[in-house]
């Protein structure tokens, strides 16, 4: 064993530059670690031949000394990305078989750039879970454990995170719509940054809620990540919501210097319940930040409680429209029809065959929600109390705050298995931290700050101003060196 | 707390176009009425003259040419349809 699959970007690039390292070596290195990771469940669809292609054609592109920084790096992506003649299937069975005909565009920004396909990575199904366990694949299992129990590595982008902290790949891409890729990555140890909406472009991604879903990284580091995220972001003629913003270069953002900056820390994030560790964890966050020069705030969102409500309407509402195209006529699964069924029955079958049960209950909300009779009273008053949520943020950016700091889950990874009994409510609540920035379409960064008592990673969220990942990304790569994080999960899979 | 009784379950699940067995609405009804219970925490917030949010970043929609862009391309449409034929994708008979 090589041990390439354990470098950051950032090392591999410079290394494969140097021509001290080859792609094809990388690639290897890392298709090994997935063939010795299947009790992961993490890669759900494996593309070697793809993979040692690319890793070849990346190889004589850096031999040129013009290629961009992810060139030759080995990737993992989300079920939820479309790519050209390779199984994308949402996690769903309704997607079974699928292969579609072109390339996602934030996944074909990464394969132009010479990124290496490695497989495409588990998630809850469509997007919708906070476990993984919602995926027709089965558990995406974390690389971290304390006792006999598999954890979950969070979800939605669940396989996403595992492979990234099982060093399966050198990152991965995610999509996040309520906290799914920054919830894992708490739950992981590793990285995760959810960009502005309208930095990623959403085409060929599958819809989950349009107005709410974006992509981003999944890395080891917080300088991997600025370097993926600039990679993935651009305008997209064929996502009308995509923006034309220049792209900045994120990665020479990473000045370490936040002197002056403000943090704003939000009073009604302290929640009740939140465990003694989680609020030591923030309480230290704060005072890196500090010792580096920033200046604390307290701050008040006062719509706060409201997100979580007002996101289980808005996301199933939007869901059950976009899921409305699943109807096994165009691709994927059709039920086998009984004598005489016609075409109600055909849908009605298909839908029921073809979607998992938190699916199904999403849907069936979301159409109850926009039905005749409840628009009003479901649909615009969460659309109303979006508003609000997005005013709590633009008027203490208002007052100059610069970033706000927020636990990122209010707890470290859960057992698989043990939220079975819980009602659905009780699974939302993992989103509790993460949704707000959703609803306000701002960008939002987990990465790791601590073990809680059972040696479990535990992760802090900062939340930056519109389009100003790069000073988001500054402030969280001096609170990752302050925290000086480095712990890895031990090998048991 | 709000209660969705079992036909409305069933009027649900029919215009989300999902077969739900007659032994599942019970349960489905019960956990509808669980999630709306808990969206009716929204009946708390004063709303009164604030505009429902229709684009979370200002932008105004881009416009361009009522033209063709694409097209020729009726095999990989069909490609993944789990019954296509002439060029068609085909589905139980619709008008008696």
């Amino acid at each position: 064993m090589s041990d390439l699959n354990k470098l950051t970007i950032a090392d591999a690039r410079d290394r494969l530059r140097a021509g001290d390292v080859t792609s094809v070596a990388l690639t290897e290195a890392c298709l090994e670690a997935i063939d010795g990771a299947g009790k992961l469940n993490a890669f759900v669809h494996h593309t070697p031949d793809i993979a040692l292609e690319r890793a070849k054609a990346a190889d004589s592109r850096i031999k040129t000394g013009d290629a961009p920084a992810m060139c030759g790096i080995p990737v993992g992506i989300k079920d939820l990305f479309c790519t050209e003649g390779v199984a994308s299937q949402a996690a769903s069975r309704i997607l079974e078989g699928f292969r579609p005909e072109y390339e996602s565009t934030v996944s074909a920004q990464l394969r132009d750039a010479g990124a290496v396909m490695l497989g495409k990575l588990n998630m809850d199904e469509f997007a919708m879970g906070s476990s993984n366990e919602t995926s027709v694949y089965g558990n995406a299992i974390n690389p971290w454990k304390v006792d006999a129990r598999d954890l979950t590595p969070g979800g939605s982008s669940g396989g996403s995170a595992a492979a990234v902290a099982a060093d399966l790949c050198l990152a991965a891409t995610g999509t996040d719509t309520g906290g799914s890729i920054r919830q894992p990555a708490a739950f992981t140890g590793t990285v995760g940054i959810k960009p502005t909406y309208g930095r990623c472009s959403r085409w060929g991604i599958v819809a989950f809620a349009s107005s709410l879903d974006q992509a981003g990284p999944m890395t080891k580091t917080v300088r991997d990540a600025a370097i993926m995220l600039q990679a993935m972001c651009g305008h997209d003629p064929k996502d009308s919501t995509s923006v034309e913003l220049p792209v900045p270069d994120f990665e020479a953002m990473l000045t370490g210097d936040i002197r002056g900056t403000k943090i704003g820390i939000p009073r009604e994030y302290r929640l009740d319940a939140m465990p003694a560790e989680i609020a030591a964890l923030w309480d230290n966050g704060a005072e890196m930040l500090r010792d580096a020069g920033a200046e604390i705030v307290d701050i008040s969102l006062p719509h706060t409680k409201y997100a979580l409500p007002a996101y289980y309407v808005i996301a199933p509402a939007e869901a059950s429209s976009n899921l409305a195209r699943y109807d096994g006529v165009r691709y994927g699964h059709r039920a086998t029809l009984g004598p005489g069924d016609g075409i109600t029955q055909m849908y009605e079958k298909t839908r029921a065959e073809g979607f998992g049960m938190e699916v199904q209950r999403r849907v069936m909300i979301g159409t109850y929600v926009l039905s005749a009779g409840f628009y009003d009273a479901y649909y615009n008053r969460a659309r109303k109390v979006r508003t609000l949520i997005k005013r709590d943020f633009e008027n203490v950016f208002a007052q100059g705050i610069d970033a706000i700091l927020t636990p990122a889950t209010p707890s470290a990874a859960f057992g698989l298995g043990e939220m079975v009994d819980a009602d659905p409510v009780e699974m939302y609540l993992n989103d509790v931290f993460t949704v707000t920035v959703n609803l306000a379409g701002l960008p939002g960064i987990a990465l790791p700050a601590g073990l809680d008592a059972k040696g479990l990673p535990l992760g802090l969220q900062l939340i930056g101003r519109p389009w100003e990942e790069g000073a988001l990304l500054n402030t969280a790569h001096v609170l990752e060196a302050a925290s000086g994080f480095v712990s890895k999960p031990e090998k048991w899979w | 707390m709000s209660e969705i009784d079992l036909e409305t379950a069933r009027k649900v699940a029919h215009l989300a176009r999902i077969a739900v067995p007659q032994e599942n609405l019970p349960a489905l009804a019960q956990e509808l009425s669980q999630i709306l219970t808990f969206m009716e925490e929204l009946n708390e917030v004063d709303v009164e003259g604030v505009e429902p949010m229709t684009s979370v970043t200002p932008m105004r929609l881009k416009r361009r040419q009522d033209g063709v862009t694409d097209g020729d391309m009726q095999a990989k449409i069909l490609s993944n349809a789990p019954d296509a034929r002439e060029g068609f994708f085909a589905v139980p008979k619709v008008v008696e």
